[in-house]
């Protein structure tokens, strides 16, 4: 038998036209701690959904060697019964039941038909140990912190004789003890045997931790370092994450005109009540006429938080510190006071939560302002035609008609008319949340177009986006997300990916 | 053979829109065949009509209340309470039918205004909410005839809204010479602003069926009415109920094709985070459409009461799921965001087409309820296949 317990070979999968994996190679050693590490998108989750078996045998191509044995998993019971367990970033567990139903659910100890829950409780009370969390294991689980759960859900993993376990981005929730202790419990694992594949964007832990680390990007293996060659540097790291050749696809901007403060926060902080935490946190950060501001960051960096407790605070997150707008200080309750008060925001997910699929273009276009096509409460159709025609026309929307339903547009335009729509309620400053994601290169050139039309009438630009060459392609000004905080800013001059990505992983 | 090309595509393209109308075609031919004709009587459609009146404008409350994703099952025992309050009103109390049924009307956008309350501010599920309100009228509307049993209405306007048809004018050849009149105004309006549209649309450049599916649709729909008009006008002409439905589903019709408002509702119903980040405030929304709905309840229950000449202690029973059968049938979806105020009018229509049919002939009381029950499932499964199919 081999040395290794899982090989992973030319692995390759593809979604519709895009390929997210290609030929990638993975080799994990018997009891190391092999850290994945990669860009968003790289293909890091792809990689663990098609060894976990939720991308089936035949959805892939490629050989997965584990166990000196070819396996076809179908789903993922199939890993799970092979010993493989996958612990997600957010964390499956029931939060009403308690730490002992958790632990076993669906993998009940049973007395011929009935389950034991004596023996369930003795049994949980021995994993606990093992993971070194000391709970009644009666308690709720939603009665203990984030870092506590966690440690339940490896309980529930080595309940089922787990030999392989994943972790994806394991620290990302948790603080600076908790982070510890987790890194602490690894090891220990390590030395009982458990082989373990860690998620991580946290370079410190990565070096800290692993035996070997292994860099994917856009989809490839780039390399995998050894620890037991020589140690693994951040430099190093961040060298192979980002070394992608950044194409000259940004159109240029010709006259820039900066002028007065638009935005300006201080001391910005958001409490999240869902989450018992919070999500944005001492943000210190000022727009100016006609600047585009990029926010770079690795997704769950808070960037999309703070981009909502601007505009109206939808999600009702307790807001401590000063927004100033034009140098006066306000207040925006409602996503309707930030619309009067000029700004807009595009969100991220279009489909899930910025346009109306079922709806027409030209509905889409003025939901966000038909008083200005309304008189005494009655729609006037001529104008609303007149309003998206000409939306239309000047950000170039490619439909059959404005009566054509914006669920059958594709990617581009559904980003087109996502902006059309915000640009009607007429803003001062447009937040973009990923702008381009999901859409066509040709797309993408035509809305890097529309944005520098838009800051060269005078408009302000905060572009969130996790794609390093945008970001560095458009920006005036770029601030760099991590855990809810600023962690620094960069001017374009001074800028490069390896900033960006140290300030983004520190 | 373009033309019946073009034709099978826009039945194709439109199979939602147009699915209940052949519905109720094939239902109203089905039961002229079997009946012998007697099914399409002046008698039997006006009574058809009248008997599917109360529940008509339920459906049409109770489509936006789907349409945004709720349920209202209060509103059968709404409507019953609040039809037995407008008895008291009118026999106990004396007051006139002038003033009785503007408060009625009022109490049910205060009953409707405060199931939104229980789901927009407070955040209980539709469902509960309204099943608490539905068990609170049912206890109300026992309460209020405990003491009398069924409470007898004598006043002759009231009973009217049920019962009595609009005035005649003058008899031509036997027809009723008003109805007449409306069914023709009917049809120039409807001629009108099919043209209009057509003309609008032009201008704009949009797609515009061709020459000869327009001819024949603006043919095929002021046929249908004329012979709607000449049937009831060999009868007694249009009655009270039909006149009041007619005004609701134009109302209806305007606020939610043609109003900021609509498209606000039609907003949250389709996806209410989005209309939320749109600014569209879905609380007020969701209380405005509620109230809409206890309005209509107490419509309904005004119409029902009229219609019987009496508030009884069962009244409203299982009213709320006729309801809900008819939105359906007419094409709301369960979704959110889909679904026409004129669709559940077809609806209701279809349900009480089917029950006058199956009396007529004699179906045994058990067999309707299956039967009215299968159409109802065919009515969704055939929403949630369309759906599908759309991708």
């Amino acid at each position: 038998m081999s040395e290794y317990i899982l090989e992973m070979k030319e692995i390759s999968k593809e979604f519709t036209g895009v390929k997210a994996l290609s030929d990638v190679n993975f080799k994990v050693k018997k009891g190391e701690i092999h850290c994945l590490i990669g860009e968003n998108g790289a293909g890091k989750s792809t990689l663990m959904k098609v060894l976990s078996g939720v991308y089936p045998y035949g959805a892939y191509q490629g050989d997965i060697i584990y166990e000196g044995t070819v396996q076809q998993f179908n789903n993922i019971s199939d890993s799970v019964k092979a010993g493989i367990a996958i612990i997600h970033q957010e964390l499956a567990l029931f939060p009403d039941l308690t730490v002992y139903e958790n632990i076993f659910a669906g993998n009940e100890v049973k007395r011929g038909a009935f389950v034991d829950w004596n023996e369930t409780i003795v049994q949980a009370k021995k994993l606990l140990q093992k993971v070194k969390l000391k709970v009644n294991p009666e308690t709720l689980v939603k009665d203990l912190s984030v870092g506590k759960q966690q440690l339940v859900e490896i309980a529930k993993a080595l309940s089922k004789d787990v030999k392989l376990l994943i972790l994806d981005e394991p620290t990302a929730a948790l603080n600076e003890d908790d982070s510890e202790n987790l890194l602490n419990l690894l090891k220990d694992l390590k030395q009982q045997g458990i082989t373990c594949i860690m998620i991580s964007h946290k370079l410190k832990e990565v070096i800290s931790i692993a035996d070997k680390a292994t860099v994917l990007r856009d989809g490839k293996t780039i390399c995998t370092l050894d620890a037991s060659n020589e140690p693994i540097s951040e430099s190093v790291i961040i060298k192979n994450m980002v070394g992608r050749e950044i194409e000259d696809i940004y159109p240029k901007r010709t006259n820039k005109k900066i002028g007065g403060e638009i935005l300006q926060l201080f001391n910005w902080s958001a409490y999240d009540v869902e989450l018992g935490r919070n999500v944005v946190k001492n943000v210190n950060l000022h727009i100016k006429k006609g600047e585009i501001v990029g926010i770079a960051g690795l997704m769950g960096s808070g960037r999309t938080e703070l981009a909502l407790s601007i505009f109206g605070n939808p999600n009702a997150y307790k807001l401590q510190g000063e927004l100033l707008l034009h140098g006066k200080q306000r207040k925006l309750p409602h996503t309707r006071d930030a619309i009067k008060a000029g700004i807009a925001y595009v969100t991220e997910d279009r489909k899930g939560n910025g346009l109306f699929l079922l709806q027409d273009i030209k509905n889409n276009v003025t939901a966000a302002n038909l008083k200005a096509i309304s008189s005494n409460g009655i729609i006037n159709d001529n104008e609303e035609i007149k309003v998206a025609g000409e939306y239309r026309k000047s950000i170039n929307i490619k439909a059959s008609s404005l009566e054509q339903n914006v669920g059958n547009l594709s990617g581009g335009n559904q980003q087109k008319v996502s902006i059309g729509k915000w640009l009607f309620v007429g803003p001062e400053l447009l937040i973009l949340d990923e702008p381009t994601r999901g859409i066509d290169v040709g797309a993408k050139f035509e809305i890097y177009s529309i944005m520098n039309q838009l800051i060269s009438e005078g408009l302000s630009i905060i572009m969130i986006s996790s794609e390093l060459g945008e970001v560095l392609g458009m920006s005036d000004r770029i601030y760099v997300m991590g855990e809810g905080a600023i962690k620094g800013e960069l001017a374009i001059e001074e800028a490069s990916q390896e900033k960006i990505m140290e300030l983004a992983t520190q | 053979m373009t033309f019946f090309n073009e034709a099978k595509f826009l039945i194709k393209e439109n199979i939602r829109d147009y699915g209940m109308y052949i519905a109720l075609f094939v239902i109203l031919l089905t039961f002229s065949i079997l009946t012998d004709g007697l099914f399409m009587s002046s008698r039997n459609i006006s009574n058809l009509l009248d008997s599917a009146g109360y529940i008509a404008v339920l459906a049409v409350g109770m489509t936006l209340v789907i349409v945004i994703r709720h349920i209202d099952l209060s509103v059968g025992f709404a409507a019953g309470f609040l039809g037995a309050i407008a008895a008291i009103f009118l026999t106990q109390m004396g007051v006139s039918v002038y003033i009785t049924i503007p408060v009625i009307l009022v109490f049910g956008v205060i009953a409707g205004l405060f199931n939104g309350f229980l789901i927009a501010q407070i955040g209980i599920p539709a469902f509960v909410a309204t099943l608490a309100a539905m068990l609170i009228f049912r206890g109300a509307l026992l309460r209020v005839t405990e003491r009398t049993g069924t409470i007898i209405v004598n006043d002759e306007k009231f009973n009217a809204l049920g019962n009595g048809f609009i005035p005649s004018l003058a008899e031509v050849n036997g027809l009723h010479l008003l109805s007449l009149i409306i069914g023709l105004i009917g049809i120039l309006l409807y001629i009108y602003s099919e043209f209009s549209n057509r003309r609008n649309k032009i201008k704009y450049q949009f797609d515009v069926v061709s020459k000869g599916i327009f001819t024949m649709k603006l043919i095929l729909v002021s046929a249908v009415i004329a012979y709607i008009t000449w049937i009831l006008a060999g009868y007694n002409g249009f009655s009270w109920t039909v006149v009041i439905m007619l005004v609701v589903v134009v109302i209806y019709h305007f606020l939610s094709t043609k109003t900021v408002l609509g498209r606000h509702i039609y907003a949250v119903g389709s996806n209410p985070e989005a209309a939320h980040l749109s600014g569209i405030n879905v609380k007020k929304i969701t209380y405005i459409v509620f109230g809409s709905m206890g309005m209509l309840a107490a419509l309904s229950g005004i119409l029902f009461t009229s219609r019987l000449q009496s508030a009884t202690t069962t009244a409203g029973t299982l009213f709320e799921l006729d309801a809900i059968a008819a939105a359906y049938v007419g094409g709301v979806s369960s979704a959110g965001g889909v679904g026409k105020v004129t669709g559940a009018i077809i609806g209701a229509i279809v349900m009480a087409s089917l029950t006058s049919g199956m009396n007529l002939m004699g179906v045994g009381i058990s067999y309707q309820y299956i039967i009215r029950g299968g159409v109802l499932a065919a009515a969704v499964i055939f929403d949630v296949m369309t759906r599908r199919k759309r991708g």
